[in-house]
């Protein structure tokens, strides 16, 4: 094949030497020539959505279920500002994403022609980087150059920006990386003076804990591998983010559960009283860390990140470590090991945290008929652990409540609107998730407006025989806002419940998908069971108790030891200083 | 909706034994750590930054300071490698420690940015700012404003018979002072370009 194409085939050529199989897109005028090329081929599969923001999100879920970039193909103007939400969302959690955009020929630009929006100056605060390609010259390097951004150092979204008269004119195809840009060098190895600290402070410690993030399962499974046997060869206690969950295994007695504003008694008291913090790929944010000036006053911190603008962003640390988090692992857990595996004592730490944990901080109180959703979710988990399961959310309360109580015991597994926390993240995402993995059982734990927010996708699953499960915990509430408003607004609940919510059922089956309603608990597991076994799109519509409240809880403006963990904790709690932060 | 609040539950209550006592205790500590106080000391600084002189990277580097609520007090910039397209950009910035080195950190993230150095922190180095003053005055203010150019080495690049723009370099402090000086005598226009500075000796950036 020459070299010399015209701007649309080498999108399609560049896509194939980056090792694309799957694109995520809804054709427009202005990326025309290149699903004119998309036609003409046959090695990359391309999903169409039904709106640009589920393209975006798809291929969020699916970079998150293999580890590879997801790539977005859109069309200029609305199809560009669409998928603003998705780049942000990716950004804010670190998820490689190649969106490629068309725009008006260039002799239009500036011209308020027809589908034209600025996309470059729109996308440019919500990528972590992005270009407008000029000429047809600069095009295969600037794809190729994309994906490497996309997916080396912190990875994040990036975009290409392609005005259609490019994707039409013919110029020579560059292969990849033929030279690399020289300002952009990621530094992968951690100084090796800075680990020498790190484990001085790990032999000296008496109250540790490792604090991890999505930062390890980015870093791939070598990072993951590393983690766990550097956590039980020290024995220290760990915990997660909500990003981080799978890295550690979920049901490990060493792992303390989920820490911040939702997470377990035990996790944040430990965050909270240790002596020494080893954070691993995770960035101090403010739903993990509290009152700032209160979060974990005594302890020496570690801070493992490849990000040199995540250290001391938020909390100032002891022994800042920039590196990727496999490099660093590597490095320390070898030198720890050739120092004898030297430790002291932690078993008193140990006793302290059994303490916690005998609170129980997630025990919830059964709701009779009533199915309560933390039930909901946890005979979600137990009867499907022992499948082959992905499992996505929505934003709000299940989400939470997912997180708490499903364990996750592989990275990969959990893909949740962490940073931005963006409600219709799910359904799209189970949708990437399932055109990665079409034989696992995915499923999105929603609540009924987040759905809504997204449902037009469900047409998605259905055109390309997807069989996501949407698992609807249907409270008929805004049920975060309204938690919200219960304790920090008087009761005052404005405009957070829907009064004209669909049948969820007769939806399913209008779109072509299958209809499920629970609504006792008695009928729950036969229910869930059925869900399981059938091989299409489910829309699962779980009604449950409509004022339950997600606990434990640590309010805006609060330290991790100053928890909620049940209403008749609550009364008072938050004071006017913290009903003003979010 | 007054009757939407849930019931209150007594069984979701930790036992008050362990959880409530030491919830108490540790308050205390975190009240001493705020006692002891973070460092919230506002600094300047002059920060030169190399980048790719390319589509778009001075509004990267302008939208970073915006989208994340820096000060910007100066702000210049030229392609100073015409080979190598690399532009210099020179930023006099404040804040607190904390917020200076995120600054520095951010911009060292950007793509396109090659190098980031703080010349305040990095040694001696001389910043120079230049204006050009108009000053439209006759008779004694003219003779003045002339005689008081002198005492700043500022030089006159144009005069008509009832004006004079005059064009002096220095320091920002002596470009205020020299307009102070001038208002008086009739300025009716000034056009600043902001800092550039560089490492004193031998060593470049």
């Amino acid at each position: 094949m020459s070299d010399l194409m015209t701007g649309a085939e080498m999108v399609v050529k560049a896509l194939k030497d980056q090792g694309v199989e799957v694109v995520f897109g809804y054709p427009g005028g202005a990326v025309l020539p290149i699903y004119d090329e998309i036609f003409k081929q046959q090695g990359i599969k391309h999903t169409l959505v039904r709106h640009e923001q589920g393209a975006g999100h798809a291929a969020e879920g699916y970079a998150r279920a293999t580890g590879k970039p997801g790539v977005v193909l859109v069309t200029s103007g609305p199809g560009a500002t669409n998928v603003v939400t998705p780049l942000q969302d990716a950004l804010m959690d670190s998820i490689p994403i190649v969106c490629l955009s068309g725009q008006v020929p260039t002799f239009l630009i500036g011209n308020d022609a027809f589908q034209e929006a600025d996309t470059v100056g729109i996308t440019r605060p919500c990528t972590k980087h992005n270009w407008l390609v000029r000429d047809v010259e600069d095009l295969s390097g600037t794809i190729h150059e994309a994906f490497h951004i996309a997916t080396s150092g912190r990875p994040g979204p990036v975009l290409v920006d392609i005005p259609k008269n490019v994707q039409m004119t013919t110029g020579t195809y560059q292969k990849p990386n033929s030279a690399p840009r020289k300002s952009y060098a990621p530094k992968v190895k951690g100084d090796i003076e800075r680990v020498t600290d790190a484990v001085a402070l790990l032999e000296k410690a008496e109250r540790p804990i490792f604090y991890t993030g999505g930062g390890v399962i980015n870093s791939g499974q070598k990072a993951t591998e590393l983690l766990r046997e550097f956590v039980r060869s020290t024995g220290f206690p760990c915990t997660s983010t909500l990003m981080g969950l799978g890295c550690y295994p979920g049901s490990d007695p060493q792992f303390v559960g989920m820490l911040g504003m939702h997470g377990t008694y035990e996790a944040n008291m430990a965050m909270h009283d240790c002596d020494l913090m080893i954070c691993v790929g995770a960035r101090f944010d403010d739903r993990i860390t509290g009152r700032i000036d209160a979060f974990s006053p005594g302890s020496k911190k570690i801070h493992i990140d490849i990000d040199p603008s995540s250290i001391n962003k938020n909390v100032a640390v002891d022994v800042p470590i920039i590196g990727d988090v496999a490099h660093v692992l590597e490095d320390m857990l070898r030198l720890w090991k050739s120092n004898g595996s030297k430790k002291k004592d932690v078993s008193a730490w140990w006793s302290t945290i059994e303490e916690w944990r005998a609170v129980d901080c997630l025990a919830y109180k059964m709701g009779g008929k009533t199915i309560k959703p933390q039930h909901a979710i946890k005979r979600l988990y137990e009867l499907t652990k022992d499948h082959d399961t992905y499992i996505t959310t929505e934003v709000g309360q299940h989400q939470m409540w997912a997180a708490q109580y499903i364990k996750f015991e592989e990275p990969n597994r959990w893909m949740t609107s962490g940073g931005l926390g963006t409600m219709g993240y799910g359904c799209p995402a189970a949708i990437g998730v399932q055109v990665a993995h079409p034989d696992s059982l995915v499923i999105d734990v929603a609540g009924e407006a987040s759905f809504l927010m997204t449902m037009q996708e469900m047409g998605t699953a259905v055109q390309y025989d997807l069989p996501v499960k949407i698992f609807i915990l249907n409270n008929e509430r805004l049920g975060m806002v309204r938690q919200w408003q219960e304790l920090l607004h008087g009761e005052r609940y404005s405009h957070s419940w829907s009064e004209a919510l669909p049948d969820f059922v007769k939806l399913a089956e209008a779109m072509g998908c299958i209809g499920i309603r629970a609504e006792t608990t008695d009928e729950l597991d036969d229910a869930i069971n059925d869900m399981i076994s059938i091989d299409r799109p489910v829309i699962f519509d779980c009604v449950v108790e409509k004022h339950e409240n997600c606990f434990p809880m640590i309010p805006s403006g609060k330290a991790h030891n100053e928890m909620l963990l049940g209403e008749a904790s609550t009364e008072g709690a938050i004071d006017e200083k913290g009903a003003a932060l979010v | 909706m007054s009757k939407d609040a849930p019931p209150k539950t007594e069984e979701q209550q930790p036992p008050a034994t362990n959880g409530g006592r030491r919830r108490k205790d540790l308050r205390k500590s975190a009240y001493d750590m705020t006692a002891a106080g973070a460092e919230h000391v506002v600094e300047r600084r002059t920060l030169a930054v190399l980048v790719d002189n390319e589509a778009g990277v001075l509004a990267r580097v302008i939208g970073l300071f915006s989208g994340r609520g820096y000060n910007i007090e100066s702000l210049t910039v030229a392609e100073t490698d015409h080979i190598g397209h690399i532009s210099r950009i020179t930023i006099v910035t404040s804040g607190t420690p904390m917020v200076l080195a995120q600054i520095k950190a951010q911009l060292d993230r950007l793509v396109p940015v090659h190098q980031v150095t703080d010349l305040t922190v990095e040694g001696p180095s001389v910043e120079r700012e230049l204006a050009m003053v108009k000053v439209a005055s006759t008779g004694d203010a003219r003779v003045e404003a002339l005689r008081l150019k002198d005492a700043f080495r500022a030089h006159v690049i144009d005069a008509t018979l009832d004006s004079f723009v005059f064009e002096v370099t220095g320091s920002p402090e002596k470009i205020d002072a020299f307009i102070e000086l001038m208002r008086p005598l009739g300025v009716t226009e000034v056009t600043r370009t902001g800092v550039v500075a560089i490492k004193r000796g031998q060593e470049g950036m």
